[in-house]
């Protein structure tokens, strides 16, 4: 018989949503299908997806309370007269930031409704390549077909499981963002961007704050999502930025454990947690006791209870990620995914809405536009931000070689640093170019204050084509930390002092 | 060789008088820069690579109230710097309201001490003109803290503080003495009423303030008193920002009244009067309606002119040299290569006519100006597509042009104008101004959608709009820029 809906999409979050909306645009009968498997922990939460539930918004916005603690010391420099100390209240934090992804999930339910996209709060797998059937939480069965149907899941993040006690007293971002009371002196054993981006909210709002890492900062992105080369994006690999970002982080009162690998997790009678770790340094065992574990060892795509194996759709043995191609399509017909779930693609909510919305528009509205996944620009919200668009320097000279790129360079201080007498060594910019001709833009890296806001116009200025002669022809705006990319002029290759002096 | 006049017994001076003046046939220096600003600095140090002789004159004529500063010119003492650390000040305040939203807990009242933040403010300005001593010293640029004035060709006179006088020849000059801000010529302007050049140094706290004027000078410098828990009033004869965007304009009026700043619009002040001595005082200011003959009074214990600058150039003897300049402005033209109708006179920065005042466009400008004359370079400084930002409460950054402007140059039917309202993430937790941030592009339809103006109402606004002027000087069409994959959560993927 005819199948119920045009399009059924499995995952309401940024892909997902995006995807179905646009579809709506053109009249289509579309269906979202959205259920949040409650972690471990028993954490739980609406429509939306990772973004706005347990990813970037309610990160960026834990990540401002911290900042803004920074700003409360440097006001007094600036005249403002609050007597110290100052507390932080985890529990007003998170209540106003709670209550605003709240709004989140209601706004999208009404956007939805508006649309007439009919959103099922089901589990769904698949029984047939047009036919999903999906159990509510009270049990009862539902049964949705459609024409065409995508899968954009995400992921969900992963437990270390060789470590005793990992699953049962550990957290993940999952459960952080939600809870009700202050997490204390926490651990994070780190592989990932959030773990850092986390503890450094986490020691800004006061917290004893540990960073547990076996290796290199920022490396193991690069590792465990198995990238191609033609889609690597700037974070990985960026050994001089990950050191820049952390060495901030020690100074601003992170605790580093390097080379070290957690063994187990115990829970003592005061409801703290034992940590047991080996370090491969002095090679001895260490411990310590926290009231917070967070895992960040990657994220794992939300695929098991799908049922992809009855329909065909192959996933990466290694990954568990939906093989698609740049058509989004699976290897089922009129099967596709998008975002997070999807093997080779960055892990980005604005990549899964912008290939979310074109597919849609290739499906129903007569285009033929593909996803560029090319040149997507990124930011790292840790204490001191780092944005980056294109390729990183390792990633030119392995593309290029050494002697066919130029890498232009400064250490800057953000004006606002000095009335506050803030450390800005960290503070840096580097730029990384073809050599020949008009030296092409390959990549900008920027760290330092407001990273996002200063690298999104860079972004389409290498979407141009953008050339450092171009670049440097661009007249500052005065005075910015943005300005100091149109006056980058010290190569790495000269070995001159790049530091900035003076306006 | 350098030579000191007396009056009396000078046939030099003698042969001044009856225009007589020879020409050296070898100078005392390759160039002279007459002006220590951002224009002029840039010209020296990048003029002393190239191995040139080079001297900077550059002197600070105190204000009506006594003020002077040092080396560095207006971006540095009473420019850019200390007004974008007041700035900063001002906007801190509004992040302590935000943070108790996001947790931090501390005394209900906070205030603002106004001689912390100065003196902090002046102590980080200070660090910046020693900097600048030391660089031309570093570079061997000779600097002299004396008023340079032209006496004959290639000639000029340099007057120090005590009233010295030297004369020093050079084969080339650079004219960047900038601009000084302007008096409305009321009774009563320059004995009570301060300007920018004070304001940044003033010893004390100026209460509450009237400011008069409506450029972006008056907007920034009320919009951060207000900031910092100041009663402020502005009193505008018309509009808003001339020669900005008007729509953006407005919006930015708009948020500033919705703040708490007070607006008298189509008022001009007639008289400024002394009620009170003191530091502040308090200061009676009457007012004329500009479109009637309603008279208005107001006490203020501080009145800030803000209503233009003046160029330095009526004083420095251009007439002995033969510059031209513009009788009503004050202001000099020069041909695309910045140099003036006397081949080996140049100038730079805000004393350019039809040119951009920004410190940015003069250091450049002055960079480029140098490399050509003395490294062969044909490059000229760019003036076109320039980005400039507004320090406001609510900043606003900009390229290119504005709606009314490319309406007029390309025909309404040949624009598309895309915006849109946004809502920066930091301001959603403590409930802040929804709806008040905005963003537009300009694309010119018949161009491909060329991206013809960019401007944006928001947080960081010059942070956000860099990267976008330098795609616009790369030709970004809107194809490109709906290509482009936003970052995500920030403000700048409007």
């Amino acid at each position: 018989g005819k199948n119920e809906y045009d399009l059924l999409v499995i995952g309401g979050g940024s892909g997902g949503l995006a995807c179905a909306k646009e579809a709506a645009q053109f009249g289509r009968k579309v269906a979202v299908l959205d259920y949040v498997e409650p972690s471990p922990r028993g954490t739980t939460w609406g429509i939306g997806g990772t973004c706005v539930n347990v990813g970037c918004i309610p990160k960026k916005l834990m990540h401002q309370a911290a900042l803004l603690g920074g700003a409360l010391k440097d006001a007094q420099h600036y005249g403002w007269n609050i007597s110290q100390p100052v507390h932080h209240t985890w529990s007003v934090m998170a209540q106003g930031v709670q209550n605003y992804v709240k709004s989140l999930n209601w706004g999208h339910r009404m956007q939805l409704q508006e649309k007439k996209v009919k959103y099922f709060n089901i589990k769904g797998s698949f029984s047939d390549p047009h036919t999903v059937r999906g159990l509510t939480k009270a049990g009862k069965e539902t049964v949705v077909t459609a024409d065409n149907i995508v899968i954009a899941t995400g992921g969900r993040p992963k437990y270390p499981n060789q470590v005793a006690g990992a699953r049962e007293y550990g957290i993940t971002s999952d459960d952080l963002f939600w809870l009700k009371e202050s997490p204390g002196k926490t651990l994070t054993p780190f592989v990932f961007n959030i773990s850092l981006e986390c503890a450094g909210f986490l020691t800004g709002i006061g917290l004893d704050t540990t960073v547990m890492m076996r290796s290199v900062p920022l490396r193991g992105f690069d590792q465990a999502s198995h990238m191609s080369k033609k889609n690597q994006i700037c974070f990985t690999t960026q050994q001089q930025m990950a050191s820049l970002v952390t060495n901030h982080m020690e100074s601003y009162g992170t605790k580093f454990l390097k080379r070290c690998l957690p063994t187990k997790v115990e829970k003592l009678e005061s409801n703290r947690l034992q940590v047991t770790w080996k370090n491969a340094d002095l090679d001895t065992e260490e411990t310590d006791s926290f009231n917070t574990v967070m895992w960040a060892v990657g994220r794992a795509p939300d695929t098991k209870s799908l049922n992809l194996e009855t329909v065909g759709v192959k996933t990466n043995s290694e990954t568990g990620k939906i093989i698609v191609d740049a058509n989004e399509a699976t290897s089922v017909p009129h099967i596709y995914a998008v975002g997070d779930i999807t093997e080779g693609r960055p892990e980005l909510t604005t990549t899964a809405i912008a290939a979310g919305k074109l597919l849609a528009q290739r499906l129903f509205g007569q285009s033929s536009e593909l996803m560029d996944y090319d040149n997507v620009p990124t930011t790292i919200f840790t204490p001191l931000e780092y944005g980056c668009v294109g390729l990183s320097e390792e990633a030119a000279v392995q593309r290029h070689g050494s002697d066919n790129i130029e890498v232009y360079h400064a250490y800057y201080k953000p004006l606002e640093f000095t009335v506050a007498e803030r450390d800005a060594t960290d503070c840096y910019i580097k730029m990384v170019c073809l050599r020949e001709r008009e030296q092409r833009m390959l990549g900008l890296h920027f760290i330092g204050p407001n990273a996002g806001e200063v690298i999104q116009g860079f972004a389409l200025g290498i979407k141009c084509g953008a050339t450092y002669s171009q670049i440097m022809k661009t007249v500052g705006i005065h005075p910015t930390c943005a300005e100091e990319v149109t006056k980058l002029r010290i190569t790495k290759r000269s070995g001159l002092d790049a530091t900035v002096t003076g306006c | 060789s350098v030579q000191a006049h007396k009056e009396e017994d000078n046939p030099q001076k003698t042969m001044e008088v009856n225009g007589l003046m020879p020409v050296p046939d070898s100078y005392d220096y390759d160039l002279i820069i007459i002006g220590g600003g951002s224009g002029g600095l840039a010209a020296a140090k990048e003029a002393a690579k190239y191995g040139k002789k080079v001297m900077v004159m550059d002197f600070v004529t105190p204000t009506p109230q006594g003020n002077s500063w040092g080396l560095g010119g207006t971006c540095v003492n009473v420019g850019c710097i200390p007004k974008k650390l007041m700035h900063q000040a001002a906007l801190l305040g509004q992040t302590l309201q935000d943070s108790r939203k996001f947790g931090w807990e501390f005394t209900e009242e906070v205030k603002h001490n106004w001689m912390t933040m100065t003196e902090s403010i002046q102590n980080y300005i200070g660090s910046l003109n020693w900097g600048y001593r030391v660089a031309l010293r570093d570079k061997k640029v000779t600097y002299e803290n004396a008023y340079g004035e032209f006496v004959g060709p290639h000639t000029v006179k340099a007057t120090n503080k005590k009233g010295t006088e030297k004369l020093y020849t050079a084969e080339r000059f650079i004219i960047a003495t900038g601009e000084r801000p302007r008096y409305l010529g009321i009774p009563g302007d320059k004995e009570y009423c301060i300007s920018s050049d004070d304001l940044f140094s003033l010893p004390y706290c100026p209460g509450k303030t009237l400011v008069v004027g409506a450029s972006y000078v008056a907007l920034e410098c009320a919009g951060f008193l207000a900031g910092l828990g100041l009663d402020v009033t502005v009193m505008v004869r018309s509009i808003l920002l001339r020669g900005f965007d008007q729509d953006m304009a407005n919006r930015i009026g708009e948020y500033m009244k919705e703040h708490g700043v007070h607006f008298i619009r189509k008022f001009v002040p007639i008289k400024v009067e002394q009620v009170e001595e003191g530091t502040p005082g308090l200061l009676k200011v009457t007012a004329k309606s500009t479109t009637g003959n309603q008279i208005i009074e107001g006490e203020y214990n501080t009145v800030l002119l803000a209503i233009g600058r003046n160029p330095c150039t009526r004083k420095i003897g251009l007439d002995k040299v033969g510059v031209n300049i513009n009788e009503t402005t004050g202001k000099i033209p020069v041909n695309d290569e910045e140099q003036t109708n006397v081949p080996y006179i140049y100038a730079v920065g805000d004393i350019l006519q039809d040119k951009l005042e920004l410190t940015p466009v003069a250091i450049q400008a002055g960079k480029l100006l140098v490399q050509r004359l003395y490294a062969g370079s044909t490059t000229k400084c760019d003036y076109v597509n320039v980005p400039t930002t507004v320090f406001t409460p609510l900043e606003y950054g900009a390229c290119g042009y504005s709606e009314e402007t490319a309406v007029e140059k390309f025909g309404e039917e040949n624009i598309e104008v895309y915006h849109s309202y946004f809502w920066p993430l930091e301001w959603t937790v403590p409930s802040r101004d929804n709806n008040k941030c905005y963003a537009k592009i300009i694309c010119n339809i018949q161009d491909n959608e060329r991206v013809i103006g960019f401007h944006v109402l928001g947080p960081n606004a010059g942070e956000v709009t860099q990267g976008f002027a330098a795609a616009i000087k790369c030709g970004l069409t809107k194809k490109q820029l709906d290509s482009t994959i936003g970052i995500h959560p920030v403000c700048a993927e409007v």
